[in-house]
């Protein structure tokens, strides 16, 4: 694991009137690493997330990328959003392709690259199609293909695979996987899927709610590339078990080694 | 509709069913309304005319060319008033929703003009543009600016953020947010400002030519009705509606075609 900070939470705190949606919020994800954030809801996940893409400034503390305070967002921080947010007056090309446009791509090039990303998510008979005509899985497939495109170095995932069906959540979450090993991206991805969280991560970190903050963080010192195989393994089973206590009972046993 | 959401071969057989069954009762409806006209003007039962004497005069007057002119005259008035009208309103509307202080600027007054009814003020454009075309116009832009204007405004700030936040995430600058969502975003909004402002540039011209015209379909009933001619009275008022459904459907198909992209419920 690459030693440099990437994002960096420093007493994040954040509040909506009199609310705390998330108290002092110290975190650091490193550089090309794969965090997952679990949490009940309204624990703030989607807050934290929120000022890492600069769409929200924190109300005191800050949130650094590279160590710079985050001012706004960038192209370089691809987010896909809890509600997907495809633009609905767009097909599934002309969506993925919005970013591309904006960084100045020309026509044929934005094209391939976004059939691409479109076929890599299996939405190649539907790339002219409109986002209404997609289920919610697919609607949420588009959104992924669209922030994959612009190469993002940073991603941040808000429960991305939330409305997909087992099979097609395996098969991103492996996908997601293969990009994250290739492309040495910086990874953090929302979830309430335990098992999912321990898969992809080399840290989950556990949120609690009333006042959101940080619960718990649990390292997951598996191997990658990881496997269907490894899912069924003891070391996989205990790290979420251990996850799942966190989360739900708020009192996690020792893990054994 | 499930319509559009699942073009499978039951659901459009079924849909064709409802469409058509809607079109055969639209067309029952009618022909039992001209009957219904047809026999309380027969039995004497109200001193209107029947539906053969509205025929026979239009046919008089498509003759004679005179109602044809009427409907020209009309239908420029509107034209000219409500492009003027609806062209500002757009602009002015963006304005308004986009920067905050010109919505502070001019929403005071349109608040304030919304609640004059457009034809309290024909007096005063009689009085200040004279009695031929200008204050009719000017009337009718009014009017369809008006409804127009808060449209629009209202599709601006109403464009939900999570689009603006995705544009912005994928490096949109201000600009380009505007442009390729807002703009977007906000056509149906537009498009349902322009069938109000259309209806209602409608409304207002017909009753303005009834006050101050020397032509259109206003002015004919207007005159009809100093010689007692129910005929001629009728023959305007249903060319009026029809013009004022026709005019509607424009826009609805309009509408139905720029924002097909819509989720309809
Ligand atoms: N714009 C806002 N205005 C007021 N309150 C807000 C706003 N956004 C979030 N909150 C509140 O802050 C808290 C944390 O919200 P957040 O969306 O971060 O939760 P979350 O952990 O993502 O939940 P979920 O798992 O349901 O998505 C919630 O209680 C929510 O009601
Ligand atoms: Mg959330």
């Amino acid at each position: 694991m690459a030693a440099s900070v990437k994002i960096r939470f420093n007493d994040a705190t954040r509040c909506f009137g009199a609310f705390v949606a998330l108290e002092k919020l110290n975190l650091e994800v490193m550089d090309s690493e794969f965090v997952t954030i679990v949490g009940p809801s309204g624990c703030g996940k989607s807050t934290a997330m929120n000022m890492a893409a600069g769409l929200l400034m924190p109300s005191s503390g800050s949130v650094t990328i590279d160590g710079e305070a985050v001012s706004g967002p960038g192209p370089e921080r691809g987010v896909i959003f809890q509600q997907y947010a495809l633009f609905p007056w767009l097909t599934v090309r002309k969506n993925v392709e919005f970013g591309l446009r904006l960084k100045g791509m020309k026509e044929r090039e934005r094209r391939e690259r976004a059939m691409h990303y479109i076929e890599l998510v299996g939405l190649a008979d539907f790339a002219d199609a409109l986002p209404k005509t997609l289920s919610g899985g697919m609607k949420q497939r588009c959104a992924i293909a669209r922030a994959y495109a612009v190469d993002p170095k940073v991603l941040l995932m808000d429960e991305p695979f939330g409305a997909l069906d087992a099979l097609t959540r395996v098969r991103m979450q492996d996908q997601l996987l293969g990009t994250w090993t290739r492309e040495r991206k910086t990874v953090m991805f929302i979830t309430h899927d335990v098992d999912e969280a321990v898969y992809l991560a080399n840290r989950v970190i556990v949120m609690a709610a009333k006042p959101g903050r940080l619960q718990e963080i649990i390292e997951v010192d598996l191997p990658y590339p990881r496997n269907e195989e490894l899912r069924l393994s003891a070391r996989f089973t205990e790290i979420r078990n251990r996850v799942w206590h966190a989360v739900y009972t708020r009192a996690a046993p020792a893990l054994q080694p | 509709m499930s319509i559009q959401s699942s073009p499978g071969a039951t659901t459009t057989v079924a849909g064709a069913l409802a469409r058509s069954e809607n079109v055969i009762l639209g067309f029952a409806s009618f022909v039992i309304g001209i009957l219904f006209w047809y026999a309380v003007t027969r039995a004497g039962l109200v001193k209107l005319p029947g539906p053969f004497q509205v025929v026979s005069r239009s046919a008089d007057m498509m003759a004679n060319g005179q109602i044809f002119t009427d409907i020209l005259s009309s239908l420029r008035r509107v034209f000219i008033g409500f492009v003027l009208g609806a062209g500002a309103a757009v602009p002015v509307g963006f304005l308004m929703g986009w920067y905050k202080r010109a919505r502070g600027l001019i929403e005071p007054w349109i608040q304030f003009l919304r609640v004059i009814p457009p034809l309290a003020v024909i007096p005063l454009a009689i009085v200040t543009l004279g009695i031929d075309e200008a204050p009719k116009i000017f009337v009718i832009f009014l009017a369809s600016f008006l409804s127009s204007v808060i449209a629009t405004y209202q599709g601006v700030i109403s464009v939900d953020r999570t689009y603006i936040n995705a544009a912005r995430v994928l490096g949109a600058s201000d600009g380009v947010i505007f442009a390729r969502v807002v703009v977007p975003a906000s056509i149906p909004f537009v498009l349902v400002g322009f069938r109000i402002g259309l209806g209602s540039a409608w409304a207002t011209l017909v009753a303005a030519e009834l006050i101050a015209a020397q032509s259109g379909l206003g002015f004919r009933m207007q005159q009809a009705q100093l010689y007692y001619d129910l005929p001629t009275i009728f023959v305007s008022l249903i060319t009026i509606g029809i013009l004022g459904l026709v005019m509607d459907r424009i826009v609805v198909w309009t509408e139905s075609r720029l924002t097909q992209w819509q989720e309809r419920v």
